[in-house]
């Protein structure tokens, strides 16, 4: 569903990704890893329309059939085509509330009913969010944080969930619980692309995985080839 | 001072207040956004005033109908003002858009001194507003009545608008997060677009009351209360609407009661408002209502 072929990313005289192609197809859950400044955040920002500078080809092919490019539009298109980004660093909007940050994710759709199952859904989700679904999201801990960005991200009901660094910050065991709740959003039918610097959490479950160094695509495989694979080993796993 | 007459001040005070108030409205709703004072605010407010005074006075069209075109018209100019000056430099220096403003607002000024001449023009106000009706002891017009209920009329719509509607979300969102904001599939150019027309409007209505309280249009009216509004909006807190209202509340009842209180003081009417800026920028530079604004990242 998403085929991305030769994309560059630039930052004035920065080349931040080189020529990376990689493809997604419906129902996979596939993980990008690699160390802090390798190109992750910039390959999937640039999937999202964020990045000014992106060169290449990233061809979507929605429900429709039909493929569409999508540099050089912007993310509120994205959104429309049924792409979705849990940015990194959670992004939540600290002075709305948990259900107004839930709402702003629906900001497409006007079907009501449709809307309110879906904060039911996210609810069920993350049982967390609605304990605090009055509160503003400026008060949450960084893990509810975390589950309410993904759970935000839902909300325009996507074909493509992209999760940037979703592990980021949270103690460990937060991870697993965000990481489990993120194959089960998997499971149910949708399809995810996991940005991560934890190689371990994402690799458990990806289905396809990229590693991406410096810019480039340096090795990829399904999950389990790369839990097993030396070279991730020795540089993501801690030999 | 007898009761009555400090009901007559009181009654002033509150009309020029909510107007005050409708003014700041707009300019804390685009600073609240953009980090930006439209310095072209109060020239929209002047425009808003001349549009009914030709639409009524000159080409004899019903008040209700020329109300809507000097609304419509004023509000076309404001969002015209936010695409050619200010949102080709979004992504410039926010010093680049500040004196992008100050530009507009002298050209707007001058084009209108050149368009309809620097002469004051009379406004010939309704038979139906200025009607004196007894309230116990005090003697009012309708349109002194009409004034503040009208400008509080349209704050709570705004507020309904901003606090129940999508389009509310997404500015109240867009405030503290563009980016995120338009990963949620929120157009920024659009919401700032919306923004702009609602703070014109406002502008547009209280320059037509204002118009017909202190019955003359002139090119430079908008001067002296956009900088007041301004005051207003700062004094309230920017960002905040209930705060813009508040401010202008505030402002309204300072001017009148200092002078009505003190009339050898009455020279200094302009300077109150001033004096009260740098108060509240030394001593609650947030304002009453406001949040701290965090630069944006």
């Amino acid at each position: 569903m998403l085929e991305i072929k030769n994309l560059n990313v630039w930052y004035g005289a920065i080349h931040a990704v080189h020529d990376i192609s990689m493809s997604i197809a419906r129902g996979e859950i596939v993980t990008l890893i690699g160390a802090n400044g390798a190109g992750k955040s910039s390959t999937i920002r640039a999937i999202a329309g964020l990045v000014k500078g992106a060169k290449g080809q990233v061809t979507w092919t929605g429900k429709d059939g039909r493929p569409v490019q999508l540099l050089g539009r912007p993310p509120e298109y994205m959104v429309k085509l049924g792409i979705s980004l849990s940015p990194e660093g959670r992004r939540i909007l600290p002075q709305l509330t948990v259900e107004e940050n839930l709402m702003l994710g629906a900001y497409i759709r006007s079907d009501k009913d449709g809307i309110q199952a879906d904060i039911e859904y996210c609810y069920r989700l993350f049982p967390r969010l609605k304990e605090r679904r009055g509160q503003k999201g400026g008060t949450l801990s960084g893990g509810e944080q975390q589950m309410l960005a993904v759970a935000r991200a839902l909300m325009s009901h996507p074909d493509l969930l992209m999760l940037d660094e979703p592990s980021l910050g949270l103690a460990p065991i937060l991870v697993e619980e965000v990481f489990a709740t993120i194959s089960e959003i998997n499971r149910e039918g949708r399809t995810i692309l996991l940005v991560e610097q934890n190689a371990y959490a994402a690799l458990r479950i990806a289905r396809k995985a990229y590693v991406l160094e410096t810019g480039a695509i340096t090795l990829q495989g399904t999950g389990a080839e790369l839990l097993e694979n030396p070279k991730v080993k020795e540089a993501y796993l801690g030999g | 001072m007898n009761f009555s007459m400090f009901l007559q001040h009181f009654t002033n005070a509150l009309g020029l207040g909510s107007m005050y108030g409708l003014i700041a409205i707009g300019y804390t709703m685009v600073y609240g956004i953009l980090r930006l004072i439209n310095f072209a605010h109060g020239d929209i407010f002047m425009l808003g005033a001349y549009f009914v005074f030709f639409a009524t006075i000159q080409y004899k069209i019903p008040w209700a109908l020329g109300l809507v075109i000097a609304v419509l018209g004023a509000t076309a100019c404001g969002l015209l003002v936010d695409r050619i000056a200010y949102r080709p430099l979004r992504d410039a220096p926010r010093i680049s858009a500040l004196i992008s403003a100050i530009g507009v607002s002298f050209f707007i000024e001058n084009a209108s001194i050149v368009a309809f001449t620097g002469v004051p023009r009379n406004v010939i106000q309704p038979k139906l507003l200025m009607e004196p009706f007894a309230l116990g002891t005090v003697r009012l017009i309708p349109l002194s009545l009409m004034v503040p209920v009208i400008s509080f009329v349209l704050a709570a719509g705004l507020l309904w608008v901003i606090y129940r509607t999508k389009q509310g979300l997404a500015m109240r969102s867009i405030s503290h997060d563009i980016e995120t904001t338009r990963l949620m599939g929120v157009s920024v150019d659009k919401t700032i677009a919306l923004t702009f027309a609602i703070g014109s409007a406002l502008a547009a209505v209280a320059g037509i009351m204002w118009a017909l309280r202190y019955p003359k249009v002139e090119p430079l009216m908008g001067m002296m209360p956009g900088f007041k509004a301004f005051i207003a909006a700062v004094f309230g807190g920017v960002g905040s609407v209930a705060g813009a209202m508040l401010g202008g509340l505030s402002l309204g009842f300072i001017e009148i009661m200092s002078v009505a209180f003190f009339p050898k003081l009455s020279g200094y009417r302009d300077a109150f408002a001033f004096v009260l800026l740098i108060v509240i920028l030394l001593v609650k530079p947030t304002g009453l209502l406001g949040e701290k604004l965090e630069d944006k990242i």
